[in-house]
């Protein structure tokens, strides 16, 4: 069941006058995906699937242990192999042998050291996966097993080995706000610690390597960020990047773990040394290994409030283990830091986030960005406050929930919209599920057809949470996007074409600029080209970002069109530009009558413009006191969780989990619920199962048959409530989306199994073993 | 790899009795997926769907359905529910609508996993698997005897799997199984029930808490001796718990990535119980 329900409010910019209104699948309208049949009937190409006559396939050799010394790799007897084409190691890189998000400290093939089990140390190319795998095996790597570093709580521990020679800290990120040494009557505090979480996308990392006539050298791949990637491409071929050229191949999924590299280097040189384009695809069990993971956390919370529940202080202390590599983790620890005591007011602040470097596997990007791991702290610890002084889970949040125009804890003025109190308002007016049936379907019952109770032991909890998120690049970062619009009539027909390299990752964005471009330029004809590096940079698939900048960047790419359009169109009808405008492939008068088709003011001549679009700057945080204006925009959701605890065994039966999000503009209604439904179900799966097993630096169960995803029947129906409070700062009012739902679903639903079994449940995922204490 | 594909069982056998090293396969939800994971490379596989004779079930005089080892999970629930509602219900937990229309119970049993679901049933059922090889013709095992160790079985090296031989269920049965989440999950612990009121007998079988599955005897005679058969008053809490704690003391299960040794004792004792009670209910209700 799903309703949606938006709250239309001031449309802030101006947008062209459409009486005429004939163009279709506009803003604001559910419009079909280009990409929606083609998924859904399996044609559509992932870069699974890429192909190339005369390809090889390139595999990777990867560490056994999570810290060694390689003393020698022998790879003669690999390079015997009948079919192999090339072996190579890192005294192949050519340019230098490192990359990274945010600081270039991962080797592209591990050299002296390796730091984590599933370190790439070589690569082969032959001329079938197998016979590369075969040879791989017979690399000889000579490794001498170094001490591991493997507890986080240790790293920064005099005697702790060193991951790095600089130490093992990433970052310490120190915010102090208000009475350095507060005091309250109502004291209450935890501990909280979260797994480690995977992205799980299905289409595992995979790309095609084609080496060109002029040296250089064409990648397909999937990704979340062409231009990142071919920045930190070049540096370790050591080539121009004129000469390394990135084309986005079929991405199926990504939330955060295609953020970094993976195949991208590896088949860059197995493609030039061959000369042979190279395929490389991880399987399943290799992805686990290939791609950075959610930071599992250890947070200290402790909250000072006034016997009516509120707040004075909030006191943190959160660790986040970044694993063997930087990756992304200062962003993270900035997330889990400034964003770390949620939507609340909170007058004094003392916050300690740090990300450390471990023997562990490197940690990075994914959905929620630190914002997952604090809202568990957070949401724990509110519920505690609210027992302590007596009301109720919401009443508790409304009460200290931020409103637009009150400064959070690193000082910011929140300058729009803050619905804390009527989101859960909404989500706890939202009709609740019906009390367990008399005989219930088995299915319906914690265990499910595994027929462990038929109402025994199962008792109904019910949960709340309410959390916020950062939309954009934040901390002063330099965050923009390039559009290119062309408009032009071939055939007799108005068409427009947008390129961008933003990648669409599944999430709609192609869908997205379509609906910008028809709303923007009256034409019913949009295409939107294969996103690549021969346009500009759009920035990264990530932090709820792309509809906003990339979307705020197509926007403004068509209104430079449009204007040159109009002005010619002025000049052909012989009226004033003003009242003129774009509708139904016309150009229409101020009463929507057409004055002229765009074939009579166009004839063949295309208009093109390209704008490089930025949202407003963010700024650096003071080392010393954490404050600053940080972040951009802020979004808001608010999640009830309902569950059945078969409190005996343990075991969880998500009932119902119901959403409010403010969206700002709900540019493709269809999709926003689409995002909500998909975030809440990944946050549950995070509360309730999905975690990467690591013991002594080894991934325990780097498959689909011990790292659990939720089933259909794991994932309850979801009523999501959608408004609409436009952001006066952002394109068409939009806020981001993707991420909140994510932060604000699992600790509703952590809440709600507390709330059933009445244990504290101090980490998740919550096991059985945690639910029935043994 | 050779790839065998005999049409007839008198050719499977043959086929197998010349090639040790061909890797029978069924419905291949395992095999292939050890054959993915690179964890085994057979010379050959001897691929037994296009032998007829595998994939039928039939009923002998006594009511003993004889299974043929091909029949698959969907068809097991589709078509045993009422013969065999402990296999049924095993079945209807095992993976997705997919593995249970290409997995066999032959194959489970081939597999011989701690954590196939069909072996707890078949235990508590006292079935008998029917194993044959060209040369000495065929024997059968009764299933406690069948797993050997840990993904180990009786099957000598040129017989293969004809059948398994299970009594038409004379009483209720039941079979749960703990999972970490709601479908498509290997399980923790399980559990099967079986109540024998002909024999006055109770049959259990134990799933993912040893290094095979196995009976619970001791909790067998002890429930079997203190129920009152004749009278059939509600089954005293006491004794469903004390049940369930004869059952979790049989197991001898292990912490793994899937769960704790002790929760898996726990849990035994909880579904032994609950699995007591439900047919215990349902025989009274039958009377
Ligand atoms: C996604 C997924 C989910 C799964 N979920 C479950 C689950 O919930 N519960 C569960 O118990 N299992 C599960 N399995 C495992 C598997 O489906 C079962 O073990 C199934 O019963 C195997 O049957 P099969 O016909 O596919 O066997 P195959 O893979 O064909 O064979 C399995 C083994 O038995 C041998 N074999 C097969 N037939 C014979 C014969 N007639 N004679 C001698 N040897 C033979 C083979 O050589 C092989 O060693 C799952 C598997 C997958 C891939």
């Amino acid at each position: 069941m799903t309703t949606t329900e938006p709250t239309t409010t001031e449309p802030t910019t101006t947008e062209p006058t459409r009486t005429g209104a004939r163009t279709g699948g506009r803003i604001g309208e559910d419009a079909q995906r280009p990409d929606g049949t083609l998924k859904v009937t399996g044609e559509f190409a992932y870069s699974s699937d890429l192909w190339h006559d005369d390809m090889v396939w390139g595999v990777t050799l990867r560490s056994p242990h999570p810290s060694a010394r390689i003393r020698r790799v022998d790879v003669s007897e690999a390079l015997t192999v009948p079919g192999v084409s090339a072996v190579l190691t890192a005294d192949d890189v050519p340019g230098e042998n490192a990359y990274g998000l945010e600081h270039a400290d991962q080797p592209v093939l591990a050299g002296e050291f390796v730091r984590y089990e599933g370190e790439p140390v070589a690569l082969v190319a032959a001329d079938h996966p197998e016979t590369a795998r075969r040879a791989a095996a017979r690399i000889r790597v000579d490794y001498e097993v170094l001490p591991a570093l493997t507890d986080p709580r240790r790293a920064l521990d005099d005697d702790a080995p060193q991951v790095h020679p600089g130490g093992n800290l990433v970052r310490h990120l120190r915010l102090r706000r208000g009475d350095p040494a507060p005091t309250a009557p109502v004291v209450v505090s935890l501990d909280f610690e979260v797994g480690m979480q995977d992205q799980a996308f299905l289409g595992p990392e995979s790309g095609l390597a084609v080496p060109a006539e002029d040296g250089g050298v064409d990648l397909y791949v999937a990704t979340q960020w062409l231009h990142v990637d071919q920045r930190q491409i070049c540096l370790a071929l050591g080539m121009p990047p004129d000469k390394v050229r990135l084309t986005l191949a079929g991405v199926g999924g990504a939330f955060g773990g295609r953020e970094d590299l993976s195949v991208h280097v590896h088949a860059c040189l197995l493609a030039l040394r061959t000369g042979r384009p190279v395929k490389m695809s991880y399987g399943r069990e290799e992805s686990f290994y290939g791609h950075v993971h959610r930071h599992p956390a250890w947070m200290t919370y402790e909250f000072g409030a006034e016997p009516d529940g509120t707040l004075v202080y909030g006191k943190v202390h959160t660790l986040l283990d970044g694993g063997a590599y930087a990756s992304s983790t200062a962003a993270v620890v900035g997330n889990a830091g400034t964003l770390g005591l949620g939507p609340y007011r909170f007058p004094s602040v003392s916050v300690d986030a740090y990300g450390v470097f471990t023997n562990n596997p490197p940690c990075g990007a994914m959905r929620g960005f630190g914002c997952v791991q604090a809202a568990y702290a957070h949401e724990a610890l509110m519920d505690e406050l609210a027992a302590a002084v007596g009301v109720d889970p919401v009443e508790i949040r409304r009460r200290n929930g931020v409103q637009e125009g009150d400064r959070n804890i690193t000082g910011q003025v929140i300058d729009s919209a803050a619905p804390v109190a009527e989101l859960l308002e909404r989500v706890a007016a939202l009709p609740l599920p019906p009390p367990p049936a008399e005989r219930p379907d088995l299915r319906d019952l914690p265990g499910a057809v595994g027929n462990t109770t038929h109402g025994e032991g199962v008792r109904r909890g019910v949960g709340y949470s309410v959390t916020y998120k950062n939309v954009g690049f934040s901390e002063g970062f330099d965050d923009y996007s390039t559009a290119r619009v062309r408009l032009q009539v071939t055939g007799g027909e108005a068409v427009a074409t947008v390129h961008t390299a933003a990648a669409e990752v599944g999430q709609g964005l192609v869908t997205v600029q379509q609906q910008i471009a028809r709303t923007e330029l009256g034409v019913q004809q949009v295409v939107v080209v294969p996103a690549d590096t021969t346009v500009g940079s759009a920035g990264s698939t990530s932090a709820s970002r792309q509809t906003h900048v990339t979307g705020g960047a197509v926007k403004a790419a068509c209104e430079a069109v449009r204007t040159a359009v109009l002005q010619r169109a002025a000049v052909a009808v012989g009226r004033p530009v003003a009242g003129l405008a774009l509708d139904g492939d016309k150009v229409v008068g101020p009463g929507g009558e057409v004055l002229a088709g765009l074939a009579d003011v166009l004839g063949e001549d295309a208009v093109e413009e390209t704008v490089e679009w930025r949202h407003r700057p963010t700024h650096a945080i003071d080392p010393e006191t954490g404050q600053g204006d940080a972040h951009v925009q802020f979004a808001f959701s608010a999640h009830r969780a309902v569950v059945d605890v078969d409190t005996e065994l343990g075991l969880v039966k998500v009932v119902a989990l119901d959403t409010a999000q403010d969206v700002g503009k709900a540019i493709n209604p269809d999709a926003v619920v689409g995002q909500i439904h998909g975030g809440s179900a990944q946050g549950m799966g995070l509360a309730l199962m999905e975690e990467v097993v690591v013991t002594d630096g080894h991934v325990r169960n780097p498959s689909f048959t011990d790292y659990l995803l939720p089933t259909i029947l794991d994932v309850p129906p979801m009523q999501v409530e959608v408004l609409e409070y436009a952001d006066p700062h952002a394109p068409y009012g939009v806020r981001g989306v993707g991420e909140p739902p994510t932060i604000s679903s699992g600790p509703a639903v952590a809440a709600a199994v507390r709330a059933a079994c009445g244990r504290p449940l101090r980490r998740v995922p919550i096991r059985p073993e945690h639910v029935t204490g043994i | 790899m050779d790839f065998l594909q005999p049409s007839s069982w008198d050719d499977a056998l043959a086929a197998r009795a010349e090639r040790h090293d061909a890797l029978p396969i069924a419905g291949g939800t395992d095999v292939m997926v050890e054959l993915n994971f690179d964890r085994r490379r057979p010379a050959a596989l001897l691929d037994l769907t296009r032998v007829p004779e595998l994939s039928e079930w039939s009923v002998a005089p006594d009511g003993t359905v004889r299974l043929g080892a091909g029949v698959s999970y969907g068809r097991v629930i589709a078509e045993l529910g009422d013969r065999l509602p402990g296999l049924a219900m095993a079945a209807r937990t095992v993976g997705s609508p997919q593995i249970r229309v290409r997995g066999t119970v032959g194959g489970n049993l081939g597999s011989a996993s701690p954590a196939g679901d069909a072996h707890p049933p078949l235990l508590a059922a006292r079935a008998e698997v029917e194993v044959a090889s060209a040369a000495r013709g065929t024997r059968r095992v009764p299933v406690a005897e069948f797993f050997t160790g840990v993904k180990r079985n009786a099957l000598a090296p040129d017989e293969l799997i004809a059948a398994v031989h299970v009594p038409t269920a004379a009483g209720p049965q039941q079979f749960c199984k703990v999972g970490t989440r709601n479908a498509m999950v290997i399980s923790v612990s399980a559990f099967a029930l079986a109540l024998h009121p002909d024999r006055r007998a109770v049959g259990t079988g134990i799933g993912s808490a040893a290094p095979t599955p196995r009976r619970a005897p001791d909790a067998e005679e002890f429930l079997a001796g203190e129920l009152d058969w004749d009278r059939r008053p509600a089954l005293p809490e006491g004794l469903a718990r004390a049940f369930g704690e004869r059952v979790a003391a049989a197991a001898s299960p292990i912490d793994d990535v899937r769960g704790t040794a002790a929760y898996r004792r726990h849990s035994l004792a909880v579904l032994a119980r609950r699995a007591a009670t439900w047919a215990w209910d349902d025989l009274r209700r039958a009377a």
